[in-house]
């Protein structure tokens, strides 16, 4: 596969028996040039008039830096509730039968359908000192709305499906007998679920708490609105771009986010190649 | 045979555990939209729904959706019969590009549109010289929300494309068909309910994009404001119950996306069955 690319430039067309390769080569690259690429070159334009040292003390600038920490830090709990309540999910779907199932599994979808700024005032709303869970948990001494709970929460509320749609499928191929082999050698369920199963769902619960981890990094809609947006505090970094471009500091909001974009793709990049080796791995090195 | 966790003590805790989470962190919100929604009856509910900003908000709103759906749906099935039908360098890198507006923060997405057509930007520049707005007007919308969906259409055929292969399709060359009649009678057959789908998630994102869309919007009443963007304006004057009136009408297209979703997959275990 990976020979015949390298060997073979183009081949040529009277060797292509299905015809379209010429317009659907052109529309995909001239859409692919101006919708996804050339945007990209405004970003690139708008810091080239930056020098390094500029550039440093923008993205570096304290408020900002406490940005970071926020995003970082709540994306962090989010992913670990995700890793936690999406295998968790993942597995009663696939290894349970029980009623409302289906509905169970629907509802899964939800945080990708349901529009983020819904999302975000829904939960703020819920969670605000007079909504429903608010009120609940507020004997309790626990603040959500308006703190980095709040941000984390909406974070997992809209990244759970990456995990639990990536696990769902590696755990329904998963050959019925190696279980059942653990069971008959007389494992318990705890330590059978360790030794036999988490081996083989591990790389797809990586990869899906990684994607939403990233998800998490980005997210605005859901999160701006039971965040309270206190400098320092509760801004993630998202809304410091939105901050500064209402500022008109075109400059600085594209600084931070270069930041925010670099992140993103290097973290991406690297659970694709993750994913890849992984792949490799189990189909035999092919 | 028994397998690990069925003892029927840890499989009820299992069970009851996942459902009470879901019902907590994902139902209870989504009833809690519909509840604000009706906390002043139907009656406040439709009097919100008919207000005259929030009527223009649907507008535009579906307007940006009917244009963008043919884009990416063209583009989707071009680039997917691109990469699943030859083989040519740089295919990986392709399949690799589409994935960028899952990869950018909304708000960065929103920033770069705004940066190279916003008047300071160097395509912008000129526009501005021919008095061309894109930014802060319904076509620097349409780009964005262009640019947010254009992976979707395009993400659920490749799979598919790549999985039935062309036999079917260089079966239908050698008969002697026309590259339309190939594509309408062998390959449409066979794709159209991903294509649905696709296109299902492509109008799903596309309605309640939020984040790109606040940043070249503007957001004027009337003018610039989508559905979205109304929710958020009417929650920040305190108009609870508005605010939720818009937000469920964009819920209930969630749930028409989770129901289609259910019923294509439904369909396809149906068939899988009697195959």
């Amino acid at each position: 596969m990976k020979a015949a690319a390298f060997s073979l430039p183009f081949p040529r067309a009277r060797q292509r028996v299905l015809p379209g390769f010429g317009l659907s080569l052109g529309i995909s690259l001239t859409f692919v040039s101006l919708v996804l690429l050339l945007p990209l070159t405004g970003l690139v334009g708008q810091l080239s008039g930056l020098s390094l040292a500029e550039y440093w003390a923008i993205i570096s600038e304290g408020r900002v830096v406490a940005s970071y920490v926020t995003t970082i830090g709540a994306a962090a709990v989010a992913a670990v509730i995700n890793a936690i309540f999406g295998l968790l999910l993942a597995w009663v779907l696939v290894r349970y039968d029980f009623p409302g199932k289906r509905l169970l599994d629907a509802l899964m979808d939800l945080p990708f359908a349901l529009p983020t700024a819904v999302a975000g005032i829904t939960l703020a709303t819920l969670y605000s000192s007079s909504g429903w869970m608010g009120k609940a948990l507020a004997p309790l001494g626990i603040e959500v709305a308006y703190t980095w709970i709040g941000i984390a929460l909406a974070m997992a509320f809209t990244s759970i499906p990456f995990v639990v749609r990536t696990v769902q499928p590696i755990l329904e191929d998963l050959p019925g007998e190696i279980d059942e082999a653990a069971m008959a050698l007389g494992a318990r369920d705890g330590v059978a679920f360790r030794r036999v199963i988490l081996p083989h769902l591990w790389p797809a619960l990586v990869t899906g708490t990684g994607l939403a981890f990233v998800r998490s990094l980005g997210e605005f809609g859901a999160v701006i609105f039971i965040a309270g947006n206190m400098p320092y505090e509760t801004e993630i970094t998202s809304l410091m771009i939105f901050v500064k471009l209402q500022e008109y500091d075109y400059v600085g909001a594209s600084a931070i986010a270069s930041v925010v974009l670099a992140t993103s793709l290097i973290l991406l990049l690297a659970i694709n190649l993750w994913q890849g080796r992984f792949i490799r791995r189990l189909h035999g090195g092919s | 045979m028994q397998r690990i966790g069925d003892a029927p003590v840890l499989r009820r805790t299992l069970i009851g555990a996942a459902v009470a989470l879901a019902a907590l962190f994902l139902l209870l919100p989504l009833v809690a939209i519909f509840a604000q929604a009706f906390a002043k009856g139907l009656g406040g509910f439709w009097s919100n729904v008919s207000d005259t900003y929030t009527l223009s908000a649907i507008g535009l709103t579906l307007f940006i959706t009917v244009l963008t759906i043919p884009v990416n749906l063209v583009f989707g099935v071009m680039l997917a019969w691109l990469v699943t039908r030859f083989q040519f360098p740089g295919r990986r890198l392709l399949q690799t590009l589409i994935d960028i507006p899952f990869a950018i923060s909304p708000v960065v997405a929103g920033l770069v549109y705004l940066l190279l057509y916003g008047r300071n930007g160097w395509v912008g520049g000129w526009l501005d010289a021919h008095d061309i707005q894109l930014m802060f007007a319904w076509p620097g919308i349409l780009m964005v929300t262009i640019f947010v969906t254009c992976p979707f259409v395009a993400r659920e055929l490749i799979p598919l494309m790549q999985a039935q292969g062309s036999r079917e399709e260089e079966a239908a060359v050698t008969l002697g068909a026309s590259g339309f009649t190939l594509f309408r009678r062998v390959t449409l057959p066979n794709i159209r309910w991903a294509l649905l789908y696709g296109v299902i998630l492509t109008n799903a994102r596309a309605v309640g994009e939020f984040g790109a869309v606040s940043v070249v919007s503007g957001a004027i009443r009337g003018e610039t404001n989508t559905l979205p963007l109304h929710v958020e304006l009417l929650y920040q004057d305190y108009n609870t119950v508005g605010a939720f009136a818009s937000a469920a009408l964009l819920a209930l297209i969630a749930l028409f996306t989770l129901a289609a979703k259910a019923g294509l997959e439904w369909r396809a275990t149906r068939r899988e069955a009697s195959a």
